[in-house]
């Protein structure tokens, strides 16, 4: 007897709900077709795929910053979103630069109400800071974002993220096509916790493509675009090798407290970051390791040409970039096992299973302002407007064994170190060293590291006395003044509140 | 023995290099108030300049002012704004006659008395810049017991000679001359500048060429250049432990009341003690050789 003939069979009370098999496409009739079945998540226009996506007013949206300055994505997709008359979207990105100009004027209109952002530069920044939203913007750590978004606050509807190229599945990297960015690993965060996740690509290669940074099995809807960005602007922004003195002195002494800090022996681990002087420390630093004789496990974070040169010369064994800030970088983590790919989970989330920030030895940190407690901002400028970004600042400042800041003492007529911050993004505790072009300030908290700086004969000082000599050469600066309103708040990369920016008052 | 390997110019005119520029730590820091300010800018420049020397930050490091000819408008002006600024060597350019470097000696000797300033205190070096200098290089070197140094500046030198900076070759005979002037006065020598500050390859060379000829050291146009010359400079090993055992030899002589030293058996004289001071002070400045 046939089970499935008997009419009271749905009655019994163990199948009570469930449904009975019809046929084997009757939950994916794509399988019937054999062109659609490969190409059914490939839609014809953006629009088509918002429609798809389910998003509404009110809705969040997301994306990558991995092109940097050169990112096409978010200016399109959100003109597309204004065109379409969506109104009062959180707009969530990894980070924003100043190519995003664009979304003050959707910002205006009511599209994009609300921001979650690692940073923001130029005008878009200019025009927040001085009051264009009614909601503040919410400034996050790249850790940290990922902590928002496992907690729900961030609560990813569409992410839009664009690759080079993908296959008609949404296999995709970012180091394949002609618009190579390198690590997704912003990207792998937002593919894995979105709703929804569009995927524009430049070109469509054969299945299955990889490595698959962003799998299969986390693509919603695929949609051929013109252009997803524009590489060659990735190191344009602030990641860049100098040729200034002044930084090149600044990244002088970084390496020699680098390797007289206590952390330079056999198999440690190293982050420079994207500021010039840092990025130009990694080069004093290769003839130190090859005098001592040793070689680092591990570099880090976001990953330069300078980083990737040490690797190929054998000096650091293995690279874990969460986001390339170069052509070099890129190039490398496509052809090279040892360099390898990881989301900012994986990078920097304090609530992760596993952040390999935890095993960072030594960091090489910038600093817009840094205050005798110590405080570092990396977010408002000197006259208060937000100009930078969150980034990794203060994930790896507190995992890392030895944080060190670099940056000039005075920034043409603008002094680093102030009495107080104007805006707290790191706690002063997690650093151990300032380095400047004019000497060496070493946290109180850190004795241990302070004595091995002396013994070397390196230019120490106290903060206190390196702010003396700033203030003896540029004056005190008047504070900048500020209105009420709240228009950005610093989220410590746990969630909690660090600090706020307010509204600049007009001068 | 006051070490003059790098003099490095810096624009007086620019504020900004103005308030950082000792970080680099030259052993002389030459503010130009001459070629490298424009006309519209020489006033501001010298009061820029009259200001930095005064600045605490510069009482650790030689200055030097470049002042423009006296026989400009500005060269007194600018005269006047560095001997009261307390610079340390007035830098005279486009010395061609010992009877410029008299001229600059009575005004300076003039505004010390003016300011109050111990006669005799500012320090003059010349630059020669014609065949007409090279030519008087031993009657400039010695015009005045001000003098500290003399340089060669070589831009304006080809011209005056109708040819163009190229691998040396053209400059062999100005070395030459002013460097023996210079011996012979008992005062330092310094090269030109090389202005292609991102040949660190062609700047070396050149060092290594000047270092060999005698030169005590060179100006400057970039920091960046600063360390590849004191590297350059700086004693090797085996040369700063033979040094020390110069020195150790002659001391104790010394204390021994021997009038002749001996080391491993083979007699030493004053000059070779001499240079083994030199070699270890150079290493105390800037380490060994890397």
């Amino acid at each position: 007897m046939n089970n499935m003939n008997d009419p009271k069979l749905f009655e019994e009370p163990c199948l009570k709900g469930l449904e009975k098999f019809e046929e084997f496409a009757q939950k994916a009739p794509y399988l019937r077709d054999n062109n659609l079945k490969h190409t059914r998540k490939i839609v014809e226009s953006l629009e088509d795929a918002i429609r798809r996506s389910g998003l509404k007013d009110g809705g969040t949206i997301s994306f990558h910053h991995g092109f940097r300055e050169g990112d096409k994505v978010i200016n399109m997709v959100v003109g597309v979103l204004a065109k379409m008359g969506f109104k009062n979207l959180t707009l969530a990105p990894s980070s924003l630069m100043s190519c995003n100009h664009p979304l003050i004027e959707h910002i205006k209109n009511g599209v994009i109400t609300k921001i979650y952002t690692s940073g923001m530069r130029g005008k878009l920044a200019e025009a927040i800071s001085n009051g264009l939203m009614e909601n503040p913007i919410n400034i996050h750590s790249h850790g940290g974002r990922v902590h928002l978004i496992q907690s729900g606050e961030i609560n990813i509807d569409v992410a839009f993220l664009g690759v080079s190229c993908c296959d008609e599945f949404g296999n995709a990297n970012g180091v394949s096509g002609k618009s190579r960015f390198g690590s997704m690993g912003y990207a792998m965060v937002d593919a894995q916790y979105a709703k929804c996740v569009v995927m524009l690509t430049e070109d469509f290669v054969p299945y299955p493509n990889n490595p698959a940074s962003i799998r299969q099995d986390q693509v919603d809807y695929i949609v051929k675009v013109d252009q997803v960005g524009d590489p060659s602007k990735i190191s344009v922004g602030a990641a860049r090798m100098t040729r200034d003195p002044r930084e090149l002195m600044i990244a002088r002494y970084a390496a020699d407290v680098i390797e007289h800090s206590g952390y330079f022996e056999q198999g440690f681990s190293l982050q420079t970051g994207s500021g010039a002087s840092s990025v130009a420390a990694t080069r004093f630093l290769e003839d130190r390791m090859r005098k001592k004789g040793i070689t680092a496990s591990f570099a880090l974070g976001g990953i330069t040409g300078n980083i990737v040169d040490l690797h190929q010369k054998g000096l650091i064994d293995k690279i874990i970039d969460t986001q390339s800030f170069d052509a070099d970088a890129a190039e490398s983590l496509r052809v090279n096992r040892n360099h390898m790919e990881v989301s900012t989970n994986c990078y920097a989330n304090p609530s992760s299973k596993g952040a390999s920030v935890d095993r960072m030895d030594v960091v090489i940190l910038s600093a817009l302002e840094i205050d005798l407690d110590f405080n570092v901002n990396v977010v408002t400028g000197s006259d208060g407007v937000m100009m930078g970004a969150s980034g990794g600042h203060s994930d790896v400042a507190a995992a890392a064994k030895l944080s060190i800041v670099v940056g000039p003492l005075i920034r043409s007529r603008m002094p680093t170190i102030l009495k107080k911050v104007t805006t707290r993004v790191t706690p002063g505790e997690n650093i151990g060293v300032l380095v400047t072009d004019h000497g060496i300030a070493v946290n109180p908290n850190r004795p241990d590291v302070e004595e091995r700086l002396r013994a070397a004969g390196l230019p120490v000082f106290t903060i206190e006395e390196l702010h003396a000599r700033s203030v003896a050469i540029a004056g005190e600066p008047t504070d900048v003044e500020f209105l009420d309103k709240i228009v950005g708040v610093i989220r410590y990369r746990d969630g909690t509140v660090i600090d706020v920016v307010r509204q600049v008052k007009p001068l | 023995m006051k070490l003059r390997r790098s003099m490095l110019f810096v624009p007086g005119a620019n504020a900004s290099m103005l308030s950082t520029v000792f970080i680099y730590k030259p052993d002389s820091i030459m503010f130009d108030l001459e070629d490298a300010v424009s006309l519209r800018e020489k006033d501001s420049a010298r009061l820029l300049v009259f200001h930095a020397l005064q600045n605490p930050a510069y009482k650790d490091i030689e200055t030097v002012v470049r002042i423009n000819p006296l026989n400009t408008e500005y060269g007194l002006l600018d005269l006047e704004a560095a001997v009261r600024g307390g610079v340390d060597i007035v830098r005279l350019p486009k010395t061609d006659r010992p009877e410029d470097v008299h001229e600059l000696e009575a005004h300076v000797e003039r505004i010390e008395k003016e300011c109050g300033r111990e006669v005799g205190s500012t320090k003059l070096m010349a630059a020669v810049e014609s065949a007409s200098g090279v030519i008087n290089a031993v009657a400039i070197a010695t015009a005045s017991k001000r003098m500290v140094g003399i340089a060669l500046a070589g831009f304006d030198y080809v011209m005056d000679m109708q040819t163009e900076r190229g691998d040396g070759t053209e400059l062999f005979y100005a070395r030459c001359a002013v460097l023996h002037a210079a011996r012979y006065a008992g005062i330092d020598a310094f090269d030109v500048v090389y202005g292609d500050v991102n040949n660190e390859e062609g700047f070396l060379k050149e060092v290594d060429l000047i270092k060999k000829l005698g030169f005590n050291g060179k100006s400057l146009v970039n920091p960046r250049q600063i360390d590849l010359l004191h590297n350059a400079y700086a004693p090797t090993e085996e040369e700063v432990e033979h040094s020390k055992r110069v020195v150790a030899a002659a001391e104790q002589a010394e204390r021994d009341g021997l009038g002749v030293v001996s080391l491993n058996g083979k007699m030493i004289d004053a000059p070779i003690v001499n240079h083994a001071i030199r070699v270890l002070q150079k290493a105390q400045a800037s380490g060994v050789r890397k």
